[in-house]
């Protein structure tokens, strides 16, 4: 299977029914996409298909061939905002959900760059965090939509 | 028995017999061991820190990671002592070893809210004699005394001379550490009390943080475990499909199941799901939520063993005009950590070693030393971060870890075995099941006069080595904590509390605030209940009843102020208030709650806290808002059932947690305090359920007496 991994050319052997979450941790040694449930339902597994916020736990790997896939590796590479707010806010407790948490914000605000309490609250409804740091998060969302430079 | 007689967490940790733990817990009785080298390089001045040439500390730490801060806390103590740059800070966890033993608990473990205030002294003393050993190393360079000397931000320093800390580490580390130093004092604190930045942020954020689902070992396998249902054993199992599928290696049986090995996490999940188990169900193969009710409800209409008594509170309730009288039911919960149990083993020629997010390394040293038949000092114990803990990742019977030792053991190769979310739900260790019946009595003051208060639900602790030092005269001190020493009942001249401890295939084991989950929503239910009927205002009517204890009195103050009590809120919106001390501290929570197209809405938190003096205002705030998410998915959601001997939860569509759209607003206030340091990971959890049900009253004059919360 050919796909484009956070801006690069990448090919892998695989079972086109491998969930792209398992290409990325088993094949390709992307750990920084975490497993949660494996339901879609969590929210940990959260990477970027072209530009879009997608459960890697519940999409097929092969349903991937030809698209441009970005993981937490490709946004933490770059000079991402995101990053930056989160870790301007200490958002993190035990840190597994956050990858997930920074590939949602990131795509909400590449399609959103003022977003709404209720904007933010509705793109991370789907990304659990059993710590409870909901609250940094909503002020991380903000934070990094000031550094973008929007309102 | 009076009622302040009840052993607290805290007199436990005062008094319990040490050696006694660690005789159980390494075989080998406890014989210490000597340091490890280090791993990372750099000179160790004691078991707490090492420095290297670059100047970099690294704190090691006796604690683990698990989202509550200690990473960063733990090495603000020793830096403080130390004199170091912050900048060169690093920490990591340490390995097990008895150097790390909680100085109270006799054995190496993160839980029970400790690590802060448990760690506190001898954190101090440790990076106050590594920096004496400094002062002597440069002494020694310069041909002075030590008493010329002293440091400045990671330099020892006599009057324009100079010399680093990673400069002296080397020789430093080769002098005899001093027997008494002394500690700064408070007014020169340049950390404790800071809000400093967290160690392990940038690390979280970007994936690069390793976790245990996320170590990698040459040649490692991926395993997926059938695990019986409670009280269950394998019968028999058909796999040929399974054993057909690509990249399936093997499929074995176990102690705990049936194992499936594969090359990949993905083949091993699949060919798990092909794999038929007969189950030999036992005693759990008729689990019904509906009937252990019953039984429980039953139950504590009797007499039980006595937690604690004062007077006759039969007598007063039977001469008593009106009674009021209530039942609480609370659930079976699930930990769900957001990382899943995991855990990898490599068995060499030289012992074993094992990956695992661990909370009790000790515990699963010693377990994993008596499957592998080897000496406890040749399985060492390499622990990643914990994606959350809550209690889960400690447990007394090592349960993840023996599964996983027993399938590397079978297989001779590195293998890991991965707990899926179904798993996790279905896999027991739940805080147990609880029934509460109390009956009370009013005096013409309107304030308690009896109190007869009867808790049914399993023991955590029996039939774990904690049994023998937690469990008294029939009565474990965790299944009554915040209702046995309740301080309401220092007041109530006629009161008895007393708790029936039925057995059940069901595993248990602490969760997140432990009793204190159950007792506190108990308690201030019905204390509230008692404010109404007396018609006093809640908060007046406890904070009377709170009269000789400050610190309750104090928090609740300040969180009703903060909040607001009294004033005006928007239409169809209701307050409520609760107030708890559990694990050395003491939280306030008011609340504001309105029901919004049949859900409960609770729009904000307002929080007081007293744990005594704070090393990280931060992590304290965090933690604080943890516990009240946490606290408020299980009021709201949380239920683990059974029916004909089935878990009836799964995943997070019906073991749901707090989501985003659902977050209050919380404001925490960390009251100034030089009253004893408690702890915070867990002291946020038990006011937040009571809090949310008392408010709810207030719109529907109702009385909350289940959770989760049902309108």
């Amino acid at each position: 299977m050919k796909f484009t991994l956070n801006g690069k050319p990448q090919e892998v052997a695989v079972p086109d029914d491998m969930p792209l979450l398992w290409v990325l941790r088993d094949a390709l040694g992307l750990t920084g996409t975490k497993f949660g449930c494996g339901m879609g339902l969590c929210g940990a597994c959260t990477v970027q298909v072209d530009g879009k916020a997608a459960r890697s736990c519940a999409t097929r790997g092969g349903d991937v061939a030809g698209k441009s896939v970005t993981t937490i590796e490709g946004v933490a590479a770059g000079d991402s905002p995101v990053v930056k707010a989160w870790c301007e806010l200490d958002v993190a407790q035990c840190g597994y959900c956050q990858p997930g948490q920074v590939m949602a914000a990131s795509a909400l605000l590449e399609s959103n760059a003022n977003p709404s309490d209720d904007d933010i609250d509705k793109a991370l409804m789907g990304n659990l965090c059993r710590c409870g740091t909901y609250q940094r998060i909503r002020g991380a969302v903000k934070r990094a939509v000031e550094i973008r430079g929007g309102k | 028995m009076g009622t302040n007689s009840s052993m607290t967490r805290r007199d436990f940790l005062a008094t319990s017999a040490a050696g006694l733990v660690i005789g159980f817990f390494l075989p080998g009785g406890g014989k210490r061991l000597l340091a490890e080298p280090p791993a990372g390089g750099g000179a160790s001045l004691n078991a707490f820190l090492r420095i290297a040439p670059d100047n970099t500390v690294t704190v090691l730490l006796k604690h683990v990671e698990m989202g509550q801060g200690v990473a960063t806390s733990l090495p603000m103590v020793i830096a403080e002592e130390l004199g170091c740059d912050w900048k060169n800070v690093k920490s990591e966890h340490a390995p097990a070893a008895p150097q790390y033993f909680h100085t109270a608990f006799g054995m190496q473990i993160t839980g029970g809210s400790t690590s802060t205030w448990e760690s506190f002294t001898q954190l101090r003393k440790a990076g106050a004699t590594a920096r004496a050993m400094l002062i002597a190393a440069a002494a020694d360079r310069w041909g002075i005394d030590s008493k010329a000397c002293t440091t400045e931000n990671g330099f020892v320093v006599n009057g324009g001379n100079r010399l680093s800390y990673g400069d002296l580490a080397e020789a430093a580390s080769k002098l005899k550490a001093p027997k008494e130093v002394a500690l700064k004092e408070e007014k020169d604190w340049k950390l404790i009390g800071k809000r400093v930045k967290r160690l392990d942020t940038p690390d979280k954020v970007t994936g690069k943080a390793e976790f245990g689902m996320d170590v990698k070992r040459p040649g490692m396998l991926y395993a997926a475990i059938l695990r019986p249902p409670f009280g269950g054993k394998v019968k028999g199992f058909q796999c040929d499909v399974a054993r057909s599928l690509p990249n399936v290696v093997d499929i074995i049986e176990i102690p705990g199941g049936v194992a499936v090995v594969a090359k990949n996490s993905w083949a091993a999940r699949r060919a798990a799901a092909a794999v038929v188990v007969e189950w030999d169900r036992g005693d759990g193969a008729g689990l019904s939520t509906a009937k252990m009710k019953e039984e429980y409800r039953a139950l504590a209409k009797t007499r039980g063993a006595k937690a604690a008594e004062k007077g006759d509170a039969e007598a007063a309730l039977a001469k008593a005009g009106k009674v009021i009288e209530a039942e609480f039911e609370l659930p079976y919960l699930a930990h769900a950590p957001m990382e899943p149990l995991n855990c990898t083993v490599e068995i060499g020629e030289d012992g074993c070693d094992i990956w695992t997010g661990t909370q009790s390394p000790g515990i699963d040293q010693a377990a994993a030393a008596k499957i592998l038949g080897l000496k406890a000092d040749k399985v060492r114990v390499h622990t990643p971060f914990l994606g959350g803990g809550f209690g889960r990742r400690a447990n007394p019977r090592a349960d993840f870890v023996s599964e996983a030792c027993e399938v590397a053991k079978a297989m001779k190769v590195p293998v890991q075995v991965q707990w899926s979310r179904e798993d996790d739900i279905r896999g027991g260790y739940y805080r147990p099941m609880w029934t509460s019946r109390i009956r009370a009595t009013l005096n013409e003051k309107k304030m308690p006069a009896a109190w007869s208060h009867t808790l049914v639900g399993q023991s955590i602790m029996e039939g774990t080595p904690f049994g023998a030092m937690m469990i008294k005269d029939g009565v474990d001190v965790t299944s009554v904590e915040g209702a046995a020493n309740s301080p309401y009942l220092s007041s109530i001249p006629d009161h008895r509390v007393e708790l029936h401890s039925p057995k059940s295939p069901v595993t248990v084991l602490w969760w997140r605030s432990v009793g204190h989950t159950h007792t506190a929503f108990v308690v201030e239910c019905f204390i509230d209940e008692l404010a109404w009927a007396a018609g006093i205002d809640p908060v007046n009517y406890r904070l009377d009843l709170l009269k000789d204890h400050p610190r309750h009195k104090r928090v609740l103050e300040k969180a009703a102020g903060e909040f607001g009590w009294g004033n005006e809120l928007p239409v169809a919106h209701a307050a409520g208030v609760a107030v708890h001390e559990s694990f050395g501290s003491f939280v306030a929570h008011a609340v504001e709650v309105s029901v919004e197209n049949g859900k409960v809405r609770v729009h904000r938190v307002v929080s007081a806290v007293d744990c005594g003096p704070v090393v990280n205002p931060d992590t304290v705030e965090a933690q604080i808002q943890s516990g009240i998410v946490y606290g408020l998915s299980a009021a709201l959601k949380g239920e683990i059932t059974f029916s004909q001997g089935e878990v009836e939860q799964s995943n997070f569509h019906n073991y749901a947690i707090l989501r985003m759209t659902e977050m209050p607003k919380i404001d925490v206030h960390i009251i100034e305090s030089t009253d004893p340091m408690g702890g915070v990971g867990e002291p946020g959890v038990p006011p937040i359920a009571p809090a949310v049900a008392n408010a709810l009253f207030m719109l529907t004059k109702k009385r909350v007496r289940s959770l989760p919360i049902r309108l």
